[in-house]
Formats: C-alpha cells, structure tokens, sequence
C-alpha cells in the first residue's frame, strides 16, 4: 500500500474517517435489526427515498444533510401512520412511495444539474462523498448517531423479544408499538446519516451488508451487534486506502470513489460468508437427525 | 380497591371466567363462556379451529376486550394489563439465521421487557440452565433456535414462558406439526410441570386424543360456547350435542374418542350454525 505523506493528516481525509466509522457503526447496529425484524426492504426504501431529500434540499440551497434527514424522518413517519402491520401490506406499500420518491428525486437530480451546470451534485447525493464533508455537520452527525445508537441499545432487549414473537412480547407487556416506532427512528437516522458517506443509493449495502455477514458468522445477539459494527468500520478504513491508491493503478489515472470500494469489499465479504465451512458448526444437529431416524427405525 | 372474587369455593381458582361474551367483526365469537382452572392441574381447551380458542386466550392475557363477563386470576378481578402468565403462542416463526441461541430465547423470558443491555449475570445464567434442564434441553442450548426441531424449539419456547415463575400458562396449540414422539414428549413435559410447580397449565388443541392421558379437566368449545368439567362428564353425547345445536355422537374406540357429526339440525335457535355445514373438527 502505498501511503503519501500526509494523507493521514489531511482536514477533510480525518473528517472523512471519523464520520465514516461513526455511521458504519451506527448502520451495523441498526442493521442487524432490520434484518432480523425483516424490514430490508423498508430499510432500503427509507435509504433510497433520501435521494429525493437530498436532491431537494441542494434546489433550495441547503446542505444535502439536512434533506436526508427530513425526508427520513417524513418517510418513517408515513409508515407508522400507515400503521401497516402486516408484512405483505408494508412491502407494498413501501414500494409504491418508493417509486413516487424516486420519481420526484429524477425531477431534482435533474434540476440540480441545471443549477450547477454540473452532475456533481447528483453524483454526491447518490453515491455520497466521504472526502466532501462540511467539517461544521460533524458534531450534528455525531450527535445523531449517538441518538440513534441510544434508541437501540434501550430497547435492545424489547427489539429481541418483539422480534421473537410480538405476540409473546405483547403479553409480557412490552410496548411493542412504541419499540417499532423507536426503531424506524433509529433506522431513518442510519440510513439519512450513511447517505453522507456513501450517498442515497448505496447506503442500504452499509445498511445490511455488515449484518447480513454478521448474522452468518456468529449466534449471540450482543456479538452480531459488535461484529456488524466492526466489519463496517473496517471495511469503510481500508476502503478509503484503497481509493486513494486507485489513482495510481486505475485504468483512467483518475481515483474511484470510496463508495464503491465499500460495497465491493461488503460483497465480497458476504460471499465469503456464504461459504458452507460454516457447516462445522451444523455437525450436532445432524447427528441428532440421524440419532432420530435410527431410534425411530428401532 | 380491587373486586375479589366472590365465589366461596374458588380459593384454589388461579384463574376464573365468568359469563365471557366477545364480539369480533360484526360476530359473536364467544357467548356467556364460563370455567376455572385450579393450581398442579392440566386442562384442555378443546375445539375446532375458529372456534373462539385463541380469543379466549387473548381474553385471558388481557389483550381482547370483552362485552361481558369478569376474569379473575387468583381471586383479583383481572382490570388493567398482565400479571405474569406464561404464554406460548401457536406460531413463532423462527428464522434459521437469527442470532438466538437457545438459551438467549430462555433469558428473555427473564429479562426481554426490561430497558437497557443486559450485565453478564452469574445468577441468571444459572437461572437459565436450571430451566434448560428441567425441559431436557441443555444439550442444545447453545445451538441457533431456528435450526432447532419444531418439538426442540416448542421445549424452549415452554422454558421462556415458564422461567418467569408464572402461576399460569397457556399453550396455543402446542403440538401442531410434531411428530407422534415430540407430542408425547411435549405432553409428559406439561403434566410433570404442573403438578411438580403447581402451575395451572391451558393447552388448546382441535384434537383430544393426544391430551387424553394428562388432562385433568375439559374445557370443549363450539359455536362460541363451552361446556367445562371433568372430561368423562363432558365429552358425552348428550353434553356435546346440546353444545353443537345438533346431533353428535361421541364414540369411544380402545383408548381414543371420536366425536362424530350427525346430519340434521336439532336446534332452530342457532342461525350462526345456518352457514356453517360440516364442523372441520369432527370426523
């Protein structure tokens, strides 16, 4: 690897790195909840609708941030006030705002690039830009990151036990409607905050990837959360090495951007998990089916 | 200050019905439901399904409102939310790849509605494999409980409810999709509870014949109403038949009952009955 002399040292590299940990680790954690509450899509759909904030918000002259954020928070709030319980019901519906965003977030990105004369704006929104951060939205970022780290982590074990059965939780007195409603809370503040970092597009892979991987690898829930927050802080680091290098080796001299590099590493990563020398673990429960059929036989 | 329980001989009552009425869509699904279930015994809530079962269990947990009728539960009138009653309901859809040991589901019945990250505790994990033990499951407990067998995984979900020391526990079609192996082991596991804890155990099934052996009372559920008792006393032709509005027989082959659906309508009161053609449940 090839390291230039103070790449470490610069502003906006530091500023990049810090906020790229902090939302890595704030999508692993949240993340491992979506997937385990099987809200992916509702996940990815909150992330991609903040295309349009973002998109809306450069039209009128403010930072993309403060447009992820409010679309967000609009768009898990519709789904509360839905009030859509039944999976099927919310995938659909998710779907269908979902195209009526993206439709609107054509028309800005569109806009947006009348305004500048340039896709720049565009390619940010969606593809984010850890390099471009305004140093100013840090504290802000961070801050919001702890919060929505908070809200998981006071509702961890009540988003366990809503996840295992919300009927059974219902029972025990959970609140199991205001769990829900602290978690898309959690979860529209992770996806609005990694679109800085990896854009609109592409925040879901932050989003699921990790966990998905982490899911695979261990079976105790405070390990899944560890893991899914360390494999994004991990790969978002060693991404941001290998962009900086790729302008050296790229085929058109020019760098690729991080984001990419994050989504590559989290495929691969998950591919790797896919592979089935995780069986080793399955071994006693084979046994068990077989110790079955021959007991049964006998 | 709470209403107590006025009947004299219900001091050994852990959980009483009254005249339960519920509506539900425009139907009556449960009509003037009366019984009680008594500490160290199991009772069978036996019915086809649709037949207002998981309502009275709901009616039970406090999660359906009623349009008459009181529930008592260890002589207090039942008037806000749960006190602690076990409750495993019918389906808990359990992903293979979710990170939850089966000894993670058992902890969760001590702690899940609690706020924050639970401490490593030394007390609770021996709570936890105290528990695990006494359903025969310690041999699993470190295993995904969504690779476990179906009857594994209802042993663990039994663990979850009943680690929270309930005096009661309901069982919403507990043996559905288990083998004949798992269904006894299931059953024995239930009536060793009850009479070792003294808990007052509700399973509700469509079948009775995999209970037979361990009940020790009968509640049998049709058309919204229940017939309560010792189970020689009420799965008899004349109870039932007058329960159903019309002619069933209950037919006692070797160690099984069978209850059996005649064809004409005795009773012209019950209208609900005028669209309901053959009950699913009998044979």
């Amino acid at each position: 690897m090839i390291f230039g002399s103070g790449f470490f040292q610069s502003a906006p590299v530091q500023v990049g790195l810090v906020v790229g940990s902090v939302v890595s680790v704030v999508s692993g954690v949240v993340g491992v909840f979506t997937v385990i509450r099987g809200q992916s899509f509702s996940g990815h759909g909150l992330a991609d609708l903040g295309a349009t904030g973002g998109s809306g918000a450069f039209l009128i002259g403010v930072s993309q941030f403060w447009g992820f954020v409010a679309i967000a928070g609009v768009a898990a709030a519709t789904i509360e006030l839905l009030g859509l319980r039944q999976p099927r019901g919310r995938d659909v519906a998710t779907g269908v705002v979902l195209g009526a965003g993206l439709g609107l977030a054509a028309l800005f990105l569109y806009l947006d690039t009348t305004v500048s004369h340039s896709t720049g704006a565009p390619i940010t929104i969606l593809f984010g830009s850890i390099f471009a951060i305004d140093s100013r939205l840090v504290p802000i970022i961070v801050g919001l990151s702890v919060a929505s780290l908070a809200i998981v982590l006071l509702f961890y074990r009540m988003l366990l036990f809503s996840s295992l059965s919300s009927d059974m939780a219902a029972a025990r007195g959970v609140p199991v409607r205001l769990v829900g409603i602290g978690y898309l809370v959690a979860l529209a503040l992770a996806v609005a905050l990694s679109a800085m970092t990896i854009g609109a597009v592409l925040s879901t892979a932050l989003l699921i990837g990790p966990a998905a991987c982490a899911l695979r690898l261990t079976r105790r829930p405070g390990w899944a959360l560890a893991l899914a927050a360390l494999i994004g802080v991990l790969v978002t680091w060693i991404s941001v090495v290998l962009a900086y290098n790729s302008y050296y080796w790229s085929p058109g001299g020019r760098a690729w951007p991080v984001s990419f590099f994050v989504v590559a590493l989290i495929f691969s990563l998950y591919l790797l998990t896919q592979i089935p020398f995780a069986n080793w673990r399955q071994r006693r429960s084979t046994q068990l089916v077989v110790g079955e059929i021959q007991s049964a036989d006998g | 200050m709470k209403p107590v329980d006025p009947a004299t001989d219900a001091a050994d009552d852990l959980l009483r019905l009254e005249g339960i009425s519920v509506w539900l869509s425009g139907r009556q699904v449960l009509r003037d439901v009366s019984f009680s279930l008594r500490a160290g015994e199991v009772t069978g809530l036996i019915g086809s399904n649709g037949t207002g079962k998981t309502t009275i269990f709901r009616v039970i947990l406090g999660l359906q409102r009623v349009s008459a009728g009181r529930v008592w539960i260890a002589g207090e009138a039942r008037t806000g939310h749960t006190p602690a009653i076990g409750y495993v309901p019918q389906t808990v859809a359990l992903d293979p790849d979710m990170p939850l040991r089966a000894r993670d589901v058992v902890g969760l019945g001590i702690d899940g509605p609690r706020i924050g990250i639970p401490l490593p505790s030394r007390r609770r994990r021996q709570a936890v494999n105290e528990m695990l033990e006494s359903v025969d499951a310690i041999h699993f407990a470190d295993d995904r409980v969504g690779r476990l067998s179906g009857g594994e995984q209802r042993r663990i979900l039994i663990a979850h409810a009943l680690i929270s020391r309930p005096q009661l526990l309901l069982l919403d079609e507990p043996l559905i999709s288990l083998d004949i192996r798992s269904e006894q082991e299931v059953v024995q596991l239930l009536s060793r509870i009850a009479r070792q804890q003294r808990i007052a155990i509700l399973i509700s099934a469509h079948d009775m014949n995999p209970l037979l052996a361990a009940m020790d009372r009968i509640v049998y559920v049709a058309g919204g109403r229940a017939a309560s008792g010792a189970t020689n006393e009420v799965v008899q032709t004349e109870v039932l038949s007058k329960l159903y509005g019309r002619q069933v027989d209950v037919i006692r082959l070797r160690d099984r009952v069978l209850v059996v659906s005649g064809s004409e309508e005795t009773s012209a009161a019950d209208h609900e009955h005028a669209h309901e053609t053959a009950d699913p449940g009998l044979v």
